[in-house]
């Protein structure tokens, strides 16, 4: 009989996190993932001989530096090249370039608006002080308000501590944000329409919002809190796509004699008098352990690894009722050259960083209101990067390969269905490009096109949502993914969650794997005690 | 008006920013682009194109050459085989390290040595005083000097050349290159897969140009020298001027150090069995027999918890980006007495790739163990704070294709 101290389900980034800080504390570690190689939504795949695509995740900034430290990252190959630019395209071939000269881009923005470059900078300050203080919040175990336990109470006094010490200036932007629409927030410090436009688009990144729906402060502020090299908002690709990130994570738990097992995905988890054993795979083998962890999103982790009517009414109806809504679909390309804009001289420069295609906050709503109707967007945002332009493994030389994220495309079609509308959405997207960049179809010569439901299939996420469920306020810290059940323990001793739909939530950020192996170490050593 | 070097007809153009660096009275680049990260990441992801043609230039030939060397320099020179480069210093009589360089043994007798710093009178002097009947000649404006360094400079290469098949770490081939003859030697300065290009000064533009085409689709970044500083802490190599001093110059034995206290010391591990009586090797053999180095020079890394702390207690966010200084930074023992001094860095950076603020560091012998913590002083608005670092060897990065067969 196989046993292992802790099972992890599911080799995404989560739990390959997860994983690691066990193996680290000494546990016998075994991590089952479903498909033939760890990753989960962070993979790079050779769909083609010589050209790797960064198939869903294709950007890292979220990743909570700690990690990067406590795994030994670095020494296993962890390498976040840096963006040296951004490019934002208007529909009437005017652009905004914006690098790392903050005065190269202060000319830059003073094209469009003399007060909007100046703003700019004001804007960056308060938003890096709310990114500092709200900080140790996304790496802490959230309290469980419900609990009159001395360690919970301790918690909500740091919460409180944390939320009141900051400055008045500082707190009443965390206010704004947490509650408002980003057009809100951002017309306050802004005026022009493309300047504003560039800044929106993390707040309706995967998510089922407009930049005018009041969801969408919060969702930017969720983007903003990663960083480059300690530069809040930044983003940079890993050394061979995402999936190189995460072969460095399963390289970092294996370092610390961790186990993976692929091809292996998961029936059930075993149970035995309220506590979990151990799990069935689909091949029916048993495996045994006392600690099973599921890095899976809340829908799988609740309703299909385990009975739900087992479990407490309130908190199934809560996981029935989270809204995972996938809405972003990946259309990638291989090219053989880089595309050209009509008004910029050195093409290649405008791909290494993010092509932000979402010029406006009207182009964005009207994108949006076609989600609304339930349909794709026929004119969607694209958020574009070309990562062969920085990093020469992506393909042959001379060869390039195009990650194009697409909003939105939700999951839930209302007169069709995504087997039928895939290629239509891939024309969507090519035919957008094309306009921002004459003569792109002609440099098409391959394309994949990943739906929501192709997530859904392919990673396994509920409604191929990329974040594991929307990251709105309401399912956010106390309520991710449901009120008390925040900590991710469940109502099954031993059975506990580590994926994104736990705090503080989606993109690869690795601190729902970390902090459920906080949590999970603690228990075992009261338990011990 | 400084001089430019011969390959400033493109380089010129190239240098977004407009800022230029004055090195040893050539104009070169700090910086082509605004993102000197991204320049300095072309070393360890693609590759990176730079001149360095500044350097002074120097060819030993005669029938004394071989002899001259064994005699200047403090590492054997018959060691260094035609077709082989060597890393090496030279050093006073007193043991005191006047400078260091790469020497290469291009053609049987002769020998092409780079420095920091202008040697041709020094090195002249010896050979007078001491009779040998070797031609020195400075050679610093006939060639260009190109550094190609990082993972895909092999390939790069050998888009033009068949000749650096097999050619493995320090050694050397002579080669064409879009039909120009140049000498290629598989050395560098960024701790990582590299060649650096003697270019004869006619050929520079050309060669230039072969090179940026061949990498146009491997990422080849031009990079100016902030990056290539960078890159050289994490490979541990260490700077004229930044963490030693010619001894030449110095005023007093504070301003100098020898061999084993720059950490060189692997220099002399077969002394015993070198008959050489080269410049300064009374002094070495009583510095190792008497113990008397005053310090040796190693890593440091700061403490990541430690740094946030410090910082945040202050009220501000950690600096990581563009963290890099070449100035002295004091270190502190960890004991019962505050503030008491262990010794200094000389050059302290945050590492993107390592995820880590490293630095070079001179500390007492009793300090120099792996692991060993000490306090090291930052300003932190505007206030001295000491934050905890642990010893660690150089370099600080080494990957394995640096000196990787094939």
């Amino acid at each position: 009989m196989k046993k292992y101290d802790a099972i992890v389900i599911g080799g995404g980034h989560n739990g390959l996190v997860n994983a690691g800080y066990l193996a680290k504390a000494g546990l016998n570690t075994l991590v089952l993932e479903r498909r033939p190689y760890v990753g989960g939504a962070a993979v790079t795949e050779e769909l083609l001989p010589g050209y790797k695509f960064t198939t869903f995740s294709y950007a890292l900034s979220l990743i909570r530096p700690d990690i990067c430290q406590e795994l030994n990252l670095p020494e296993h190959g962890m390498m976040t090249l840096p963006m040296p630019n951004h490019f934002h395209p208007a529909e009437d071939g005017r652009f905004l370039k914006l690098g790392a000269d903050s005065y190269e881009n202060y000319h830059e923005i003073a094209k469009l608006s003399l007060e909007d470059a100046e703003a700019m900078h004001d804007f960056g300050h308060i938003m890096d002080r709310v990114c500092h203080a709200l900080k140790p919040l996304v790496d802490m175990i959230p309290p469980n308000p419900q609990s009159q336990e001395p360690e919970e109470l301790e918690r909500m006094a740091e919460f409180h501590a944390i939320m009141e010490g900051m400055p008045p200036d500082v707190q009443d932007m965390v206010q704004k944000l947490w509650t408002s629409s980003i057009a809100e927030v951002l017309d306050e410090y802004f005026e022009n329409d493309l300047v504003k436009g560039m800044l929106a688009s993390s707040a309706i990144i995967g998510s089922m919002c407009g930049p005018r729906s009041k969801e969408s402060g919060m969702v930017w502020l969720f983007h903003k809190m990663g960083e480059y090299d300690g530069i809040f908002g930044e983003w940079g690709f890993h050394k061979g796509g995402n999936g190189g990130f995460t072969q460095c994570l399963g390289r970092a738990f294996e370092a610390f004699g961790g186990t993976i097992l692929c091809d292996a995905g998961v029936d059930e988890v075993l149970r035995k008098d309220g506590a979990a054993i151990g799990v069935k795979l689909s091949s029916g083998e048993e495996i045994y352990a006392d600690i099973v962890v599921s890095a899976l999103d809340p829908r799988n982790t609740f309703l299909r690894l385990v009975d739900p009517a087992e479990l407490p009414e309130d908190l199934v109806k809560h996981i029935e009722d989270f809204k995972f809504q996938g809405s972003a679909a990946k259309v990638n390309f291989v090219l053989s050259d880089v595309p050209k804009h009509p008004n910029h001289e050195y093409s290649s420069e405008i791909f290494r960083g993010f092509l932000n295609v979402g010029p406006t906050f009207d182009y964005l709503e009207e994108a949006f209101a076609d989600a609304q109707e339930g349909r794709f967007s026929r004119r969607p945002f694209i958020d574009g990067c070309i990562q062969s332009t920085i990093d020469p493994d992506m393909t042959p030389p001379g060869k390039h390969i195009m990650s194009n994220f697409v909003m939105w495309a939700p999951y839930h079609l209302k007169d069709s269905d995504w087997d039928t509308e895939r290629d239509n959405l891939g024309d969507a997207v090519q035919e957008t490009l094309n306009s921002f960049f004459p003569g792109f179809n002609d440099l098409v010569e391959h394309r994949e096109v990943v739906t929501p439901l192709d997530i859904e299939r392919i990673v396994g996420i509920a409604e191929g949502n990329i974040f594991h469920g929307e990251l709105f306020a309401d399912q956010l810290f106390f309520s991710r993914p449901a009120p008390g059940w925040n900590q991710y323990r469940t109502p099954i001793k031993g059975y506990y969650q580590c994926g994104s739909g736990t705090h503080p939530g989606g993109c690869v950020i690795g601190a729902p794997g970390k902090l459920a192996s906080m949590q999970i170490l603690r228990d075992r050593e009261k338990a011990a005690a | 008006m400084p001089k430019t070097t011969p390959f400033h007809p493109r380089t010129g153009p190239l240098n977004h920013p407009q800022i230029w660096e004055n090195w040893a009275g050539y104009l070169v680049a700090p910086q082509y682009q605004h993102s000197e990260i991204s320049e300095y990441y072309s070393v360890r992801n693609s590759a990176g194109l730079l001149d360095t043609s500044p350097l002074f230039k120097y060819k030993f030939s005669g029938p004394d050459a071989e002899a001259f060397l064994m005699h200047a320099m403090a590492r054997d020179i018959r060691k260094c085989k035609p077709g082989r480069a060597q890393y090496t210093v030279w050093c006073d009589d007193a043991g005191y390290v006047v400078e260091d360089g790469v020497i290469m043994h291009v053609s049987v007798g002769e020998y092409w040595l780079t420095a920091a710093e202008p040697n041709l009178r020094y090195f002249r002097q010896i050979a007078r005083k001491k009779g040998f009947d070797v031609q020195i000649d400075d050679i610093t404006t006939d060639y260009g000097i190109l550094a190609l360094q990082g993972p895909k400079s092999l390939e790069i290469l050998q888009e033009l050349t068949s000749d650096l098949n097999g050619v493995g770490f320090f050694r050397l081939a002579h080669t064409k290159l879009d039909g120009h003859s140049v000498v290629i030697s598989r050395t560098g300065y960024t701790g990582d897969l590299g060649y650096e290009l003697w270019v004869p000064k006619d050929s520079c533009v050309a060669v230039w140009d072969a090179l940026m085409s061949a990498g146009s689709g491997y990422n080849i970044t031009p990079m100016g020298l902030h990056a290539l500083k960078m890159a050289r802490i994490e490979a541990g190599l260490l700077l004229l001027d930044v963490d030693f001093y010619s001894s030449r110059y110095a005023w007093t034995d504070a301003q100098q150090d020898t061999a084993h206290e720059l950490g060189w010391g692997w220099m002399f591990k077969n002394l015993a069995k070198d008959d050489r009586a080269f410049i300064g090797r009374e002094a070495i053999e009583a510095e190792i027999a008497n113990r008397t180095s005053r310090h040796n020079t190693v890593g440091l890394i700061i403490d990541w918890y430690d740094y946030q702390e410090k910082h945040r207690e202050a009220g501000i966010m950690p600096p990581l980006e563009g963290v890099f200084n070449e100035g002295t930074m004091n270190i502190y023992k960890i004991s019962d007495t505050p503030w008491e001094y262990g010794g200094y860095a000389t050059c302290m950076m945050y590492s993107s790739l390592l995820r880590s603020h490293i630095a070079i560091a001179k500390l007492p012998l009793e300090l120099c163990e792996p692991g060993t913590e000490v306090d090291l002083e930052l300003s932190i608005i505007r206030r001295s704070v000491n934050v905890k670092a642990r010893v660690a060897e150089l370099p600080f990065f080494n990957p394995a294709r640096k000196t990787a067969r094939e």
